[in-house]
């Protein structure tokens, strides 16, 4: 890497004032053509960008975002990672990410602040118990770190927690993944942005996609806001805007977007060291290194590309983390948002071939989308790369919704959703 | 919080109603029966997610319970109208604002 | 320390009520009518804290909802906050307030060190560092982490309780200063229902902080005070004050904050802390003022530094001194009025440093014609004073602006009031989706006018109209003009107040101060105080490529903290705009979210917890079963006995003598939780047929059936036995969890595609109590409490109900059996429900009736083999892979889920299906959830076939059973599985059918 960062690189341009930092990433503007375009500058879209030219050895290939790199739900998350998925399929494609999240910072050079602090799910009765614990040996099996705690252990790992949860949500155990934990959202999108761009990666921003227009040879050209640019192969990756994208394309999906909420309070001291999530309550909780409580709620229940959500998300989410955590009641919200979250019938992603030759669609991540980025990066670039769908991203072809091959996660899993 | 113009109760809170689901796709008459596996996927989980006008139907579960239908942008969250089930939607003056079936 | 810098006179505190309150450990004095900031200020305390990165020593900069630097922990113990304003608490006696982020003190804090590294402790520091050794982050993060946050969180159990409540109104009008008070007395002359609220604990705004004004011939305060009156004596007005208006949602929903008892020492019984408003408003006025500004300068940090505007309230409101000798930087006009008024106070103004080449105003005419020393086109390029502010260097400007001149003359002073122009506060109005027009002449973002989809209104200064008249023209029209939108009939009447129009004066925008040496190279400029981001923090941003303000926002973390940019952002993007040579409006700003000030959660929460945050149901019977020392687990939202323990047992010992006793006499279960939904109308027959998967026109008046219900993709969604009540009638009953869900699923169907079916759909799961009795001895039992039903198996047959009467009670009763054995389900009127259980267990003493909770009714319906939906299916299970093709009728055509079931993974034989399994060693119970295998391997992963979804002791087979899906499942009775646990054993066993007791069925039938 020409600039490497560290903390000697720090020191050294010190002496300069600053004044001698390179750009992160160049500003180029689009080629003709290019052997592979990615449609959209979020964390999957340069992660599968990195992962084609380093794994594929495919440089000649650009990246386009319609606003500024990472301005999506890589930007709007609660930066959760694990990978205790109940299906197999689910859990080898998120464990990949793990292992991958593992590296990253070094890999990229940029660190993204994967901070393995673990991560609990609770169950708070008796049919909790049941799915955590067919879960947890699911994981176990899969290779995937899951460990069973009862109330006592989960008081230990996690202090601030009131095992009575109000007297109606009361903690009778959790799951605990170790290696699972939270990292850092925006560098994500910016280490693989700086990592692809040095590999010869056009990272272009402001560039809206306009309209595809297939041709004979199989390639595809793009009708951008910055002009025409012809492509051997599009991969979509546009969560909160793949059906959009998909009528652009003239396909259609089973996918659906939603206001997903999420809120932070104001810093304070390490309070809370680790992630807590419950399902039944619709509460996920971790703190920043800031300091900030960062809590996810729920998703609204109609569609909405408005990037904001209702009062009453909130409202219910902070109801249930004054349960679990009484003494935060008089803790503030500093800030709110919400996201556009794409979800799937089954909950979980398409990673798949189109009706269109040469396009690929990665999409419906729900509520996995942060913590799949490595991962899905990684299998959507052998997908276009080969055009064939190997192991990993097999299952999550856009057909199966057609055969009934279904990854229920949504239907299944004690997990999030 | 969206205020959602019941036709049969009022305004009411978004908190009352639930379901809220892709309007006017009607079942095929023959329970998918006579349709290919596509075509029968296609009604049950294919949705059009429109960004801009869209027409949808929520089930005010905690007034009338009865299924009505809206037609809000899910860019502004404006609702345009509402109104009955099984009635057609109504039009819109603004031209601009039409919604694509 | 005496009261130094109190002024012998003036301000609106009161002064013959003194309050006693402590800041870090010194008892200090103050006034009611004071906030914290107000009388540290008068005790001659600036500093306050310790900001957030470099630990620099930081005082009170503003007198509002803006300030960055005074964060303190208020109270101890479970009453502790952190993160409270210093300049929005309201003083009381006894309140005790701390610095927030220094060891061991405010004075000598150890993380000053920080400030030692801060020329490599730039924006982006952390992520081109710590990544070696490779696993090290979690090791750095740790102190990363200790040295960040401000506050302490509390530690104990909130005792606090907090409100919220639903509220409706014609026209919200948020802010209680000039031209919310004209809105909301026009708005309310017209009728319509006006409710006010303002964050202060009185009304003014602006006008606490100025002298001199005059509204209608009056003083304003006056004037003020009248109109308040005035609001208070009409029935149509609601007024709230400590009340911040802090969320605006869709479809004008705005949730407003408000505090009752922060400010009384002692805090009355029964009045919650906080009450959260969700108000439903037809019409918004916004009157929420507008932020002064801050110039960006060279160490513009130090305690001492304030705007210029906050020094003036100061002095008008609270009668404090922000210094004896001071030093006002502005490039406006309206500075200039905090010169006359610190001036009138006896404070002496060292020096007025004016950016302007040629002021312009009538303020500062005023001044010069007082003899202040005006130095123009001139700047403040430095500061000095480590703890406080000692003095400031002054030097004339370049044309451009750009540069200082060398000739620098140092004047002391203890305080520097500045100003750089005003934001309107415009969050609600982005809030709710409104957009911003850039009003270039004074440099700042004002709402574009409203549209359909942001119908609000703005007045006064968050509109850019900065002088009084326009404040109060504004008002009076905007509320006139609002009741009218909100539909209220009136004729026009009145006039608007008025006030006497001032010039505004020009101003010169000179976003970022040079300073002696260039951006970065000596001293800081800072822009986000808290966070403590630069000017060269934001240029570094733009060098290394993140030139969108959403990166620059990021990057730097500038407007991310707790006052989320209100002085920081308009600033940081004009200078981003500067450098990268482009237009404001072209750079745009980041986002507005919720909440305009950090709203505590309790608030928000309101009443919804505890028991309130998800109501328990319980049956009729549930007393008795308290009574009786039950166990109980959570059921969807129900409380069920889970078990009946005697004394000394655990749940295995009371299960197991639970079972035997059902088997060998008779139990007893509440079954009342069980979701119940009366089907009515000549269409009754047909609408079931079409959503169970069997057959129901055929089904006898009398006789019971039990169903299988399927969502449109094929999957199982619910189950339960549908009895016949008429030709036109049938009672439906569902799971527990989802009686809501099914209903909501049925009503889907019938009024959207079915609709010329005639079915009525009814509810009736609260109206109906059910115990079931279930043993040898059940008829024996029921016989004895009923005379007018014949209970032979010839007259009530197994799926056969009846009506009579039990115990006195008009009943149904449904010869129906979840456990295996001869059963009853006996149904009376809610209300009768525990006279009934009460009936049957005196009537059963003599069998030494036993009773049972759902733990026992699990194992009971296991060694049947019968299945529980949501336990023993996930919403991946077809009636196919439950062994349940004789549920699935072949003859009728559409059912709900019929077309999905023939997709061509459906009939895979390799999917999940549903089998027994026994262990090889009986002894053995399979843990529920337990995956299973075929081969074992040393480590994982390894493949696996299936997974256990129930599995019991079983008294009566005197063995463990278990019940699993395992993939091919049936086509593999009698092999070996294997399933490694946690622990490292690998326990065996074996498939088999499902069915492990009474295979024939003799027990239920006879």
């Amino acid at each position: 890497m020409k600039n490497r960062y560290s903390i000697f690189s720090l020191i050294r341009n010190a002496f300069s004032y600053h004044q001698e930092w390179p750009p992160a990433w160049r500003s180029p503007e689009p080629k003709k053509s290019y052997d592979a375009v990615i449609v959209g500058g979020g964390g999957h879209g340069l992660a599968t960008a990195y992962y084609l030219a380093k794994n594929h050895g495919m440089t000649n290939i650009a990246v386009l975002e319609k606003g500024w790199l990472g301005g999506g739900n890589t930007a709007r998350n609660t930066t959760i990672i694990r990978s205790n998925y109940l299906w197999d399929e689910s859990a080898k494609l998120y464990e990949h990410s793990v292992k991958l999240w593992e590296g990253l910072s070094q890999e990229l050079n940029y660190n993204v602040m994967f901070s393995q602090r673990g991560v609990l799910n609770l169950a708070h009765n008796q049919h909790d118990l049941r799915e955590l614990s067919r879960r947890i040996n699911a994981n176990r099996l899969n290779g995937v770190d899951s460990e069973f705690l009862n109330p006592e252990e989960v008081k230990k790992f996690c202090p601030a927690i009131d095992l009575r949860g109000g007297g109606r949500y009361p903690v009778l155990g959790a799951s605990l993944q170790r290696r699972g934990g939270t990292a850092r959202h925006d560098a994500v999108a910016w280490g693989y942005a700086r990592a692809a761009d040095e590999l010869g990666v056009d990272v272009i921003q402001n560039c809206p996609v306009l309209g595809f227009e297939s041709h004979a040879d199989g390639s595809i050209t793009i009708n951008s806001g910055k002009g025409p640019i012809k492509a051997g192969k599009v991969g979509l990756v546009v969560a909160g805007h793949s059906s959009v994208i998909a009528d652009m394309a003239g396909f259609r999906l089973p996918t659906e977007s939603r206001p997903l909420q999420a809120l932070v309070s104001e810093p304070m001291k390490p309070c809370i060291d680790t992630v807590v999530m419950s399902n039944a309550v619709h509460a996920y909780i971790s703190q920043s290194d800031k300091g900030e409580l960062v809590i996810g709620a729920g998703a609204d229940a109609y569609i909405s590309y408005g990037q904001k959500g209702s009062g009453h998300q909130t409202e219910h989410t902070l109801a249930a983390i004054c349960e679990m955590f009484p003494q935060f009641r008089r803790v503030k919200m500093m800030r709110q948002w919400g996201g556009i979250v794409d979800t799937n019938p089954d909950a979980s992603p398409i990673i798949s071939k189109t009706p269109v030759a040469n396009m690929f669609i990665n999409c419906g991540w729900g509520t996995g989308g942060f913590k799949g980025t490595p991962g899905s990066g990684w299998t959507f670039a052998d997908l276009i790369a080969s055009g064939e769908p190997d192991d990993m991203n097999a299952p999550f072809k856009l057909d199966r919704f057609k055969t009934g091959y279904l990854v229920d996660e949504h239907g299944a899993a004690a997990v999030a959703h | 919080m969206l205020l959602i113009e019941c036709p049969h109760c009022g305004p009411r809170a978004e908190t009352e109603y639930a379901g809220c689901s892709e309007a006017h796709i009607a079942r095929p008459e023959s329970g998918g029966l006579d349709m290919t596996d596509a075509e029968w996927v296609e009604w049950v989980f294919w949705r059009k997610n429109t960004k801009g006008v869209y027409l949808e139907r929520w089930n005010h579960a905690a007034g009338c319970r009865r299924w009505i239908n809206c037609m809000r942008d899910t860019v502004t969250n404006e609702i345009l109208a509402t109104y009955k089930a099984g009635e057609k939607p109504p039009k819109i003056a603004d031209a601009e604002r039409e919604y694509k079936f | 320390m005496s009261q130094k810098f109190r002024l012998e006179s003036g301000g609106l505190i009161n002064r013959d009520k003194p309050v006693t309150f402590s800041f870090n450990g010194h008892e200090l004095k103050g006034y009611d009518g004071d906030t914290l900031a107000s009388a540290l200020i008068a005790n001659g305390v600036h500093l306050v804290g310790r900001s957030f990165k470099y630990h620099r020593p930081r005082g009170i900069m503003s007198a509002g909802p803006e300030e960055a630097n005074a964060l303190l922990q208020l109270g101890e113990g479970a009453y502790t906050e952190p993160n409270a304003r210093a300049t929005m608490e309201e003083l009381f006696d006894g309140l005790v307030a701390t610095t927030s982020n220094a060891f061991p003190t405010v004075k000598y804090d150890i993380g000053e060190v920080n400030s030692l590294f801060s020329k490599i402790f730039v924006s982006g520091f952390y992520y081109k560092t710590f990544m070696w050794p490779s696993k090290a982050w979690k090791f750095y993060e740790h102190f990363i982490r200790k040295a960040a946050g401000i506050g302490k969180a509390p530690e104990e159990h909130d005792p606090d309780f907090y409100d919220k409540t639903n509220a409706f109104c014609d026209v919200l009008v948020v802010g209680g200063g000039p031209a919310g008070l004209s809105a909301a007395l026009s708005a309310a002359a017209t009728g319509a229902h006006v409710t006010l609220v303002d964050d202060q604990p009185r009304f003014g705004g602006s006008l606490m902080a100025q002298s001199g004004q005059e509204i209608d011939g009056k003083p304003a305060l006056e004037w003020v005070d009248e109109a308040e009156a005035k609001l208070h004596d009409l029935d149509n007005v609601q007024v709230l004050r400590r009340a911040t208006a802090f969320a605006y949602y869709d479809h004008n929903y705005v949730g407003i904050w408000e505090r009752l008892t922060d400010h009384l020492p002692v805090k009355p019984e029964g009045l919650p802390r906080h009450r959260v408003h969700m108000m439903r408003a037809k019409q918004v006025i916004i009157a929420s003022g507008a932020i002064e500004r801050p110039l960006v300068f060279c160490d513009n940090d130090r305690p001492g530094i304030m705007l210029a505007s906050a020094c003036r309230t100061y002095v008008n409101r609270f009668g404090a001194k922000p210094g004896n000798k001071g030093v006002i930087f502005t490039n406006n006009d309206s500075a200039y009025a905090t010169v006359l008024d610190l001036i009138d106070a006896g404070i002496e103004i060292k020096a007025v440093v004016d950016v302007r080449k040629d002021p312009l105003g009538p303020l500062m005419e005023k001044a010069d014609a007082a003899g202040v020393k005006i130095l123009t086109n001139s700047a403040v390029v430095g500061t000095s004073g480590r703890l406080h502010l000692k003095s400031v260097e002054v030097a004339e400007l370049s044309d451009d602006g750009e540069t200082a001149k060398s000739d620098v003359t140092e004047i002391a002073c203890d305080f520097l009031g500045s100003s750089g122009g005003w934001n309107p506060t415009v969050h609600l109005h982005c809030q709710a989706g409104g957009k911003l027009d850039f009003d270039e002449e004074r440099g700042a973002f004002v709402p574009a006018p409203s549209n359909r989809t942001n119908p609000n209104i703005s007045v006064g200064s968050c509109k850019g109209a900065f002088g009084l008249a326009d404040c109060l023209a504004q008002g009076f029209e905007a509320g006139q003009e609002a009741a009218k939108a909100a539909g209220i009939k009136f004729r026009k009447s009145g006039k608007a107040p008025t006030a006497e129009a001032v010039d505004e004066g020009n101003r010169r925008l000179l976003w970022l101060v040079p300073g002696k040496k260039p951006l970065g190279q000596s001293g800081k400029h800072f822009i986000d105080l808290q966070n403590d981001s630069t000017a060269a923090d934001l240029q570094l941003a733009l060098r290394e490529g993140y030139r969108s303000i959403e990166h620059v926002k990021r990057y730097t973390t500038t407007g991310m903290a707790t006052d989320q940019g209100k002085t920081a952002n308009v600033n940081a993007l004009a200078i981003v705009a500067q450098t990268l040579n482009e237009a404001i409006p072209t750079v745009g700003t980041t986002t507005y979210r919720p909440p305009y000030v950090p709203v505590t959660f309790g608030a928000i929460a309101g009443r919804d917890i505890d028991d309130l945050l998800d109501p328990a149901r319980t049956t009729p019977m549930h007393s008795w079963h308290v009574n009786a020392g039950a166990e109980f687990e959570d059921v969807g939202q129900w409380k069920r006995a889970w078990y009946f323990p005697q004394p000394g047992e655990d749940m295995h010992a009371a299960v197991n003598r639970e079972v035997a006793a059902m088997r060998n006499s008779v139990g007893i279960l509440d079954a009342t939780t069980l979701g119940k939904i009366d089907v009515k109308g000549k269409d009754a027959a047909e609408f079931l047929n079409r959503v169970y998967t069997n057959a129901w026109t055929k089904l006898g008046i009398g006789k019971c059936r039990y169903g299988l219900m399927l969502g449109e993709d094929g999957m199982v969604m619910d189950d339960g036995v549908t009895s016949r009540i008429a030709e036109d009638h049938f009672l439906m009953t569902t799971t527990t969890g989802n009686a809501a869900p099914v209903l909501g699923h049925l009503e889907d169907y019938l009024q959207t595609e079915w609709t010329d079916l005639e079915v009525y759909l009814t509810s009736v799961t609260e109206q109906w109590a059910t115990a079931s009795i279930a043993g040898p001895n059940a008829r024996a039992l029921l016989s004895e409490l009923t005379d007018d039903i014949d209970l032979s198996n010839e007259a009530l047959p197994f799926m056969a109900w009846t009506p009579g009467t039990v115990a006195g009670i008009p009943a149904r009763v449904f010869r129906i059996s979840f456990t295996g054995d001869l059963s009853y389900e006996i149904a009376v009127p809610a209300d009768y429900g525990l006279a009934l259980w009460q009936a049957l267990m005196t009537a059963g003493s003599k069998y030494d009736i036993t009773p049972y909770g759902t733990e026992t009714m699990h194992v009971l319906r296991a060694e049947k083999g019968f299945i529980i939906v949501g336990q023993d299916t996930d919403g991946s299970i077809t009636p196919v892979d439950l062994n349940m093709n004789w549920i699935v009728s072949k003859k009728k055509g559409d059912f709900i889920g019929k077309r999905s079931l023939d997709r061509e993974d459906m009939s895979d034989p390799n999917r999940k299906q549903l089998v027994g399994i026994l262990t090889d060693d009986p002894k053995e119970v399979l843990p529920e959830g337990a995956q299973l295998v075929e081969v074992v391997k040393d480590k994982p992963p390894m493949d696996m076939v299936g997974w256990v979804s129930s599995s019991y002791w079983s008294p009566n087979c005197d063995r463990s059973i278990a019940m699993a899906l395992v993939h091919g499942g049936l086509k593999k009775m009698g092999q070996k599985l294997y399933s490694p646990q946690a622990d490292g054993r690998v326990i065996e066993c074996t498939i088999t059918d499902t069915v492990f007791y009474d295979k024939e069925g003799n027990r239920q039938n006879g």
